[in-house]
């Protein structure tokens, strides 16, 4: 199967025709049963080292992928080939193994940090936990190495997730991830929560980490600006389906689908010259619920450009030029 | 254009375990008729409280306005009864709140939550409100208005609970209107929409609007002025544009050139702001910018810089060293 990867080096994940349905309604209270399509047939491959940016707007089943890679939703269908194995079909206790050279960094660090435990006990817990280090002294070292590692000074060892600042709580929560040795990290909005002055900061070390260790990242965001700037190569996703996927220059300058040229249009450019001039494509209605997806290409009820055909013909993602792949009949 | 509204030395504190927060710490900014009045800064900097405060609905106990007047169109609403504040509250100045959800009733019915200010400020008969009611949802986008209104909060969108709260704010034709952060909790498109959508009423119906946001795009994308502020101050005022081409303080600076931009060459490395936001229980003397600031003097850390007029059309900063401040990056030429 060809897939949409590019370029040379090894494949560290490949995610093939990735289906996660939910089902809802019925049961006690009733309601209207039905199947939500999250992730509707996802297909890419990250290679070792490289960034993948996948963007898209809320319930477009960004999350819910990174989910199924982590083994945290089992996939409806489809392959998840992590270093070559199919963690679909791996077995319970091999997977823990797998979960540790897989790592996650949340949105919001705050609810994802125990409140009673110490910064110290939150990164030596999975440590001890996985055997990684043993001996309490040889676990101390390591948690003031990591605390380096992400900016931090060993006194913040001793500290709570409330005595720390949101950037700081961000940084405890990427010391955790490396603790394992991972070898992707799935970074889930990591800086959506932080402010405008901390995000920068948060994006630098983890470009820095990246470099240092090798790291290969997926990195889920509606940020494009944000995306643009970390990723190597970006996915947009609408409605649990992949519409464009490219090399980051080519996304930006060159973008076939029409929802990311309205995705790039939406996003306000702080400059008020460049925007008075700017025109902006402003897109009519609301993504429709993934419980009764449109038929056809599911973005033609908003799509500018639609045609008869894309209200019954589904687009296949297709390489429409070298790398570039787009899921539209007009591209 | 007169001013509608002047906010003088504005102080409005909380009382905390750790000490007395000064979140807003003397403010002073005004917005005219018609005008849309930027307020720009980042969690805890009282941009939320500043509007609170307008409104007379800080939390008491905890929060009180410790000085400062609130002019609206001459009168000082710090100095109203109970009865006088309630209405302009919705009559005269409306809040449009970040997450329509928490601001709506869940149990009551659109249509209910929306009659019932055109029926006591305006004494609307309830079928000439409901009528009312129909024909705002249908201003702000809202289709088939007539069986919205039977419907209630969840069985809206994100996107349509804030037109609906837009709606719901311009009922009473107020003259200004507080927006805190209306687009935050949206997805790009959608606050497209309803940026689009705000912009076109206001300028249509006139109303003037104080947007409250952490993002520098929207502001650049809608406001005719700015207030920068940080730790409870307005460290920077200017119309948009000379704000934007022009920062004179290094915090301004620092969260200009902190952000990636679409419309730029990507760089290598982006230029945070170092350090952590400031502890507003435990603020240091001098600037509360210093720690963080590299245009930091000896002075900074002694004395307070006040606000101060720097270049012309207004544009004022609280910084003593803002004549090195400076665009460091080139602008990227019009040939784009």
């Amino acid at each position: 199967m060809s897939t949409t990867a590019i370029g040379t080096g090894e494949v560290l994940l490949e995610v093939r025709n990735l289906v996660k349905h939910f089902e809802v309604g019925g049961g006690l209270f009733g309601g209207r049963r039905g199947i939500v399509r999250a992730v509707d047939g996802v297909s890419f491959a990250i290679r070792r080292g490289e960034t993948l940016g996948l963007v898209g707007e809320s319930g477009c089943g960004k999350t819910t992928t990174g989910r199924c890679i982590l083994q945290l939703e089992s996939p409806t269908s489809g392959e998840i080939l992590f270093e070559g194995r199919d963690l679909t079909k791996v077995e319970a206790n091999e997977l823990r193994a797998v979960r540790r050279r897989m790592q996650v960094i949340f949105q919001d660090p705050y609810s994802s940090l125990n409140p009673r435990m110490t910064v110290g006990d939150i990164i030596t817990e999975p440590l001890a936990v996985h055997g990684i280090v043993r001996g309490a002294g040889a676990r101390r070292d390591r948690v003031r190495d990591l605390l380096r590692q992400v900016g931090l000074l060993p006194p913040h060892a001793a500290r709570y997730p409330h005595q720390l600042s949101g950037g700081q709580r961000q940084r405890v929560g990427i010391a955790r991830a490396l603790a394992m040795e991972p070898a992707l990290i799935v970074c889930d909005e990591p800086v959506s929560a932080l402010d405008v002055s901390i995000q920068a900061q948060i994006i630098n070390l983890l470009e820095d980490l990246q470099a240092e260790l090798g790291l290969t990242y997926l990195f889920i965001a509606h940020d494009l600006a944000v995306v643009r700037h970390i990723s190597d190569r970006v996915a947009v996703m609408y409605l649990g389906k992949i519409v464009e996927l490219a090399d980051r220059k080519t996304l930006y300058d060159d973008p076939l689908h029409p929802y990311t040229r309205a995705l790039l249009s939406a996003v306000p450019i702080p400059d008020p010259e460049l925007e008075a001039r700017r025109e902006h494509l402003v897109l009519r209605g609301e993504v429709p619920s993934p419980l009764d997806p449109p038929s056809g290409c599911v973005f033609h009820p908003r799509c500018p450009l639609a045609e008869d055909r894309c209200r019954s013909v589904v687009p296949e993602l297709r390489e429409v030029k070298p790398g570039h792949w787009a899921a539209c009949l007009l591209a | 254009m007169g001013t509608l509204l002047d906010v003088i030395d504005l102080q409005t504190h909380f009382a905390t375990r750790g000490g007395v927060v000064r979140a807003v710490d003397g403010v002073s900014w005004d917005v005219a008729e018609g005008e849309t009045v930027a307020l720009v800064g980042e969690s805890g900097c009282g941009k939320s409280v500043s509007a609170l405060s307008i409104m007379r609905l800080v939390a008491a106990p905890a929060g009180r306005i410790v000085g400062g007047r609130v002019l609206f169109k001459g009168r000082d609403l710090l100095s109203l009864d109970e009865d006088a504040m309630r209405r302009v509250r919705g009559r005269e100045i409306a809040m449009i709140f970040q997450e329509p959800m928490t601001s709506l009733n869940p149990v009551l019915s659109i249509g209910r939550q929306m009659t019932e200010g055109l029926e006591t400020h305006l004494s609307m008969t309830p079928t000439a409100a409901r009528a009312r009611a129909a024909e705002l949802l249908s201003m702000v986008g809202i289709p088939d208005p007539a069986r919205r209104l039977g419907q209630y909060p969840h069985q809206f969108s994100g996107g349509m609970r804030q037109r609906m709260m837009i709606a719901m704010a311009l009922a009473c034709e107020p003259s200004l209107v507080l927006a805190d952060e209306p687009t935050t909790a949206l997805d790009v498109t959608i606050q497209a929409q309803i940026l689009e959508l705000m912009k076109s009423l206001s300028r249509r119906l006139g109303v003037a609007m104080l947007m409250i946001t952490h993002n520098l795009g929207v502001v650049a994308r809608y406001a005719d002025r700015v207030n920068v502020m940080y730790a409870g101050k307005i460290i920077e005022r200017g119309t948009a544009r000379e704000i934007y081409a022009n920062p004179r303080h290094p915090y301004t600076l620092g969260l200009l050139r902190s952000v990636p931009r679409l419309d730029e060459p990507r760089r290598a490395r982006l230029d945070p702001i170092e350090g952590q936001p400031p502890d507003l229980s435990r603020l240091p003397g001098g600037c509360a910018f210093a720690p963080r600031c590299a245009f930091r003097v000896e002075r900074c850390v002694v004395e307070t810089p006040p606000l101060r007029p720097i270049g012309g059309t207004g544009h004022v900063t609280a910084c003593w060293e803002a004549e090195r401040v400076t665009r460091a990056r080139e602008p990227v030429g019009e040939a784009r």
